[in-house]
This record gives C-alpha cells, structure tokens and sequence, in this order.
C-alpha cells in the first residue's frame, strides 16, 4: 500500500487502488516478520474469540477436589490451586488482555491523534502547551499512573484501562505532531490553502490520510506495550481482579506455587510473551510494508 | 552552552512544577475527604473531624499545596499516617535498596546492550547479528515480572544457588547484599538491554555510512579503530536519548520486580502504603519517581551538547 500523497480523488488512483492492494498483499505475505506476527497476533485473537462460545472447562468454577492436577486428557495444561482449568483461564484470559489493550490504545489514539493533529495545525502557543503537557505525562510511567489511581479509586480493570490509556497519550501526541508537521510542509497542503480550505479541512482531507500508515504502525506496537503493562498492573494486583481470569494475575497466584507446581507459572507468561512477540513482529512487518524507505534504513 | 542549560533547566522547573500539580490533584484534591478513606466508611463523624483537623485537611487547597512543596524543598514531607514517623526517613531507608539495584541494572543494560548492539553492528547481516537480534527480538517481548520468575525458578528451586527473595541487608556484607539484588537486577536488564542493543546496532550502523569514516578508512585506520575511535561517540545520541526513557521504565520496573523478590525497596513501600491508604507517603514517593525521570531527562539533554556540540550551537 503506498502513500497517498493528496487525499484529491483523481480517477487513476481510485482504479488503481485494487491493484495496490493485491500487491501489498503479495508483499505482505512474502514478508516472515509480517507472516510470523500476524500468525501469532491471530492465534490469541482467535483465542479470545473462541472463549466467547467455548472453553474445556468453566473459567470460574472453583473444584478444590482438582486443585494443582498435572495435564491429563481431562485438564490439557492440568489446573490451578483453586480447581480451575488452566486452558479455559487462558483463553479468557486472552479476552481480559485483548479488551483492555483495545479500550486503552483507543483512548491514547483518539486523545494523542487528535491532540498531535491540533499541535501541528495551530503551531505557536497551543503547540507549545500541548508538547508540555505531555512532557507532564511522559514523568509518569503506567504503572506510575495506575498507582495514583488505584490509590484514590481502588485497583481494578478500569484503573488499568485508564492508567495505560494516558500512558499511550504523550508518545502518540508526539508521533502524531512530527509526522503532521512533515506533512504541513508538503506542497499539494499549501495548494490546498491556496485554494482556500481551512486548518480543519486541510487536517481531516489531506494530513490525517498521510499520518495514517504511521500511527497504525505505532499502535500495533503501543498494544504490545498495552498489554505487558496490564500484565505486569494484573499481577501486581491494580489491574483486573478475580474472578475474571487474566495473565497477569495467574502469573501472581502462580508464585506461591513454584516449588510444587512450576509449570503454573510458565503458561501465563509465554501466552503473554507470544501476544506480545506477535504484535512486535507485526509491527515491524507493517512498517516495513508500509515505508519501504525505513526498512532499507533499518 | 550556559544559555542552552538554562533554558533547559527552567523547561525541568516549569516540568516539575506542572507534574507535582498532577500527583497534589490527583492524591490530594481528587479523593475527597482523606481522613474518611484512612479511618474506613464506619468511623464516626466526630472521629472523621478530628482526623480531618490533625492531617490539616480543613485548610484551603492552595494552602496544602504550597505547604506541601515547602515541605519537599525543606526536607520535611510530613508524617506517615499508617506508621507515625516522618515520610522523609521512610523513604530514605528505603532507597537504600531501589537505588543501587537501579544503579546495578542499569549498568548491566549498559554492558550488555553496547556490546550485543556493537558486536551486531560489526557483523552486520552475518550470523552472529542475525542470531543476536532474533534473541533481542524475543527479549523485547518478555515480561520483566515473568522473566524474574523463570530465574526464581531455575536459580532458586532447580539449582537452589541464590534465595527466591528477600533482601539480607548491608549490614551483613555488601557481598551479601548485592547477591539478595542480582536476580532482580538481571531480569531488569536483559529486557531494556534488548531494547537498548537493538538502537545501538541502527545507530552504529548509520554511522558507519557516514563519509567521515570511509574517509578515516582511506587514511589507514583500522575497522576497530574506526570503530571505537569515531563511530561511537557519534552514535552515542540516539543510543543516550533512549537510555533516558529507558531510566523511567527502569524505576517503574523496580516497583515490580520488587514485589517479585519480596525486597523493601520503595516499590513495597507505595504498595503496602496503597493498601494502608497512606497517601501521604504514595504522594511523595510518586514525585520522587516522577522527579527522577524530568531529571535524568534533562541530565541527558544536557550532556547531549557535550557530545554534540552542533545540539548547543542550534539552539543558541
């Protein structure tokens, strides 16, 4: 997929759009980073989705008469100090990481997107303000904020949302401005002023469309970050909270138990590591299908 | 270079002003009544009031925020509400741990990532780079918190050669407590140093296309020469810049690997101050974090200009 370089429509390029898709996906599918990310990323998406309609066992029944059994035919990874199947709390637990990833990347996207755009359109003052701001937020780590908030409004998922969300905000807003001031510079924008369209028209007509592949690349990576941090805010006990399953927190219950059951505490963690592997690899995949430029760089 | 520092010291000012208002509001102004969340939803109205008028919750906002910074610039940060003592000494003894394990596993970051991302570098497209950088790639995707379990686990249950947590103190030796400190540092480590090796390598790599150095080759010099003499002071900047964020991930990693390990450092006092609802203490230790991450930023701005002087020169 290239670059539209004007948002105009011009009869050649809507026609041509096919093709280039086509060949992106040609590309795409010869790419191994691109191939072995999306692979990943689709494998805990789908685990997500299968956890919707169907899982081996109940997530959240508790049987303490089948606490810590080894992987069986019954229990494929064997099940927790509690009962529980491990496979099912896995496969949950995707969802729980999924939904927080979603809702927090989407936050950081709409307020650092927006809030980049406005810096890069306006300049002066309101530039000035914005970049400081998130210079403000840049001091407070995830974990940071979500310690903040879980102090004043106690741990839980939305702590975890919020927290990680506003952690998103500050390397969006100044992704977002660097690339849309680039494009500012472009001349198919002056012509655009030229013939008379405003800041907010030239915006949503011709920077945003170009910033577009960018920020998809950097939101595939800001998931990942999303979900080590509501990993690590999962286990430290500030994220979701039983019973809903999640990683992070199986990572936790898990500790108490290495000496006697230490595979309990191998599962959770390499289904986080391959989420994140996977959107990583995506990533890198993605930019270097989207800016052949940057790939020759790298 | 003094007109540079200054403008840059009076943005870390402004900085630190902006975030210490965040964490007040947040802390302070946000949850309402203190003393109602210190003494539990049962306490008496009575008992609330005169709770109220000893922490100084009745006094105006603007009064507790500028009471609050005095304090900070004078050294006194008030009392804990759950332990009684100064706030101060609290975290002082704490930092006794965070800071040298910070010191220990940012400079094992150091060591490795220099040495993964030159080494890499140097090889570039051979099977050392290729190998180094798959491994990187799965470093970059490990959980800090999972990794230190997996070294509990083959270090202390397998092997049983160092403790699954606790800290033995420096009273004991310093051997002793350095030891109680190496896994946790270890598994900060690896995960930045993975980050860390992979900016060394692009930068270097970048360098190594420059004109300067095909001309220092022309000239007689040897590849490590090269190397070591121009290439890595030039491509020290990025590798500087993403040393800086890394120190903020770094403090907000030792919060969780603390808890990992069971270490009482100042990440076990934010979170044993959480569940106590000191949030006196919480306060003050999210500005010390939030404090360090400005400050190592502008450190680094500033030894930008003397790596680069071009950096001091634009912005003059």
């Amino acid at each position: 997929m290239s670059t539209p370089l004007s948002a105009s429509v011009d009869v050649e390029a809507v026609t041509a759009r096919p093709r280039l898709a086509t060949g992106f996906w040609r590309r795409a599918l010869r790419h191994r980073s691109f191939v072995i990310g999306g692979a990943l990323s689709l494998m805990v998406l789908f685990a997500a989705l299968l956890s919707l309609v169907w899982t081996p066992w109940s997530a959240y029944e508790i049987d303490v008469t089948a606490k810590l059994r080894p992987p069986s035919a019954t229990h494929w990874l064997g099940t927790d100090v509690l009962g529980r199947d491990i496979v099912s709390l896995l496969l949950v637990g995707a969802r729980s990481t999924i939904m927080v990833g979603v809702i927090a990347v989407s936050i950081g996207l709409t307020f650092g997107v927006c809030l980049g755009l406005i810096a890069a359109a306006r300049k002066g003052w309101t530039e000035e303000i914005i970049m400081r701001m998130s210079d403000f937020t840049f001091a407070f780590p995830a974990v940071l904020s979500a310690i903040m908030l879980a102090a004043v409004a106690g741990p839980g998922m939305v702590t975890s949302i919020v927290a990680i969300g506003i952690f998103q905000i500050p390397t969006l807003v100044r992704l977002t401005r660097g690339s849309a001031n680039a494009i500012w510079a472009r001349e198919f924008v002056l012509a655009a002023r030229a013939s008379g369209k405003g800041g907010f028209r030239i915006t949503i007509e011709h920077v945003l469309p170009n910033v577009l592949p960018i920020l998809i690349v950097q939101a595939t990576i800001q998931f990942a970050l999303a979900i080590l941090a509501e990993a690590a805010l999962s286990y430290l006990g500030l994220g979701t909270q039983p019973p809903q399953p999640s990683w992070g927190r199986m990572l936790n219950d898990a500790q108490t138990l290495l000496f006697q059951s230490p595979m309990l505490a191998v599962y959770p963690g390499a289904a986080i590591a391959i989420a994140v592997l996977g959107l990583n690899l995506l990533g890198d995949g993605l930019r270097d299908l989207l800016d052949p430029r940057l790939a020759r760089e790298r | 270079m003094s007109v540079f520092i200054l403008r840059r010291f009076l943005t870390l000012i402004a900085t630190l002003f902006g975030a210490s208002l965040i964490i007040f509001l947040v802390l302070d102004a946000l949850p309402g009544n203190a003393a109602q969340m210190l003494m539990g939803a049962d306490a008496s109205p009575d008992a609330v009031r005169a709770m109220t008028i000893k922490l100084g919750l009745d006094q105006p906002l603007y009064y507790r925020y500028v009471h609050w910074i005095t304090g900070i610039l004078t050294g006194d940060l008030g009392n804990s509400y759950a332990y009684g003592t100064p706030v101060a000494g609290l975290i002082a003894e704490r930092l006794t741990l965070t800071i040298p394990l910070a010191i220990m596993s940012m400079s094992m970051t150091v060591v490795l990532a220099l040495a993964a991302g030159i080494y890499t570098a140097a090889n570039h497209n051979k099977i050392g780079d290729v190998g180094v950088m798959s491994l990187t790639q799965f470093g970059i995707a490990l959980p800090n918190f999972w990794f230190a379990i997996l070294l509990i686990l083959l270090f202390a249950v397998k092997l049983q050669w160092l403790s699954a947590g606790g800290f033995a103190g420096w009273e004991e030796s310093i051997l002793a407590g350095i030891k109680s400190l190496l896994l946790p540092a270890i598994s900060l480590s690896v995960v930045q140093a993975a980050i860390l090796a992979r900016v060394t390598r692009s930068a270097v790599l970048e360098v190594l296309r420059e004109d300067f150095v095909r001309t220092a080759r022309a000239k007689g010099l040897s590849k490590r020469d090269v190397l070591w003499r121009h290439v890595l002071r030039n491509a020290m900047i990025p590798v500087m810049t993403i040393m800086g964020l890394q120190f903020a991930n770094l403090l907000a990693g030792t919060i969780v690997i603390e808890n990992v390990f069971y270490l009482p450092g100042l990440g076990r006092l934010i979170f044993q101050s959480i569940a106590n609802r000191d949030l006196i203490v919480v306060r003050n230790c999210v500005m010390l974090l939030a404090a360090i991450v400005v400050i190592v930023n502008f450190v680094v701005d500033v030894l930008y200009a003397f790596i680069d002087p071009r950096i001091k020169v634009h912005n003059l």
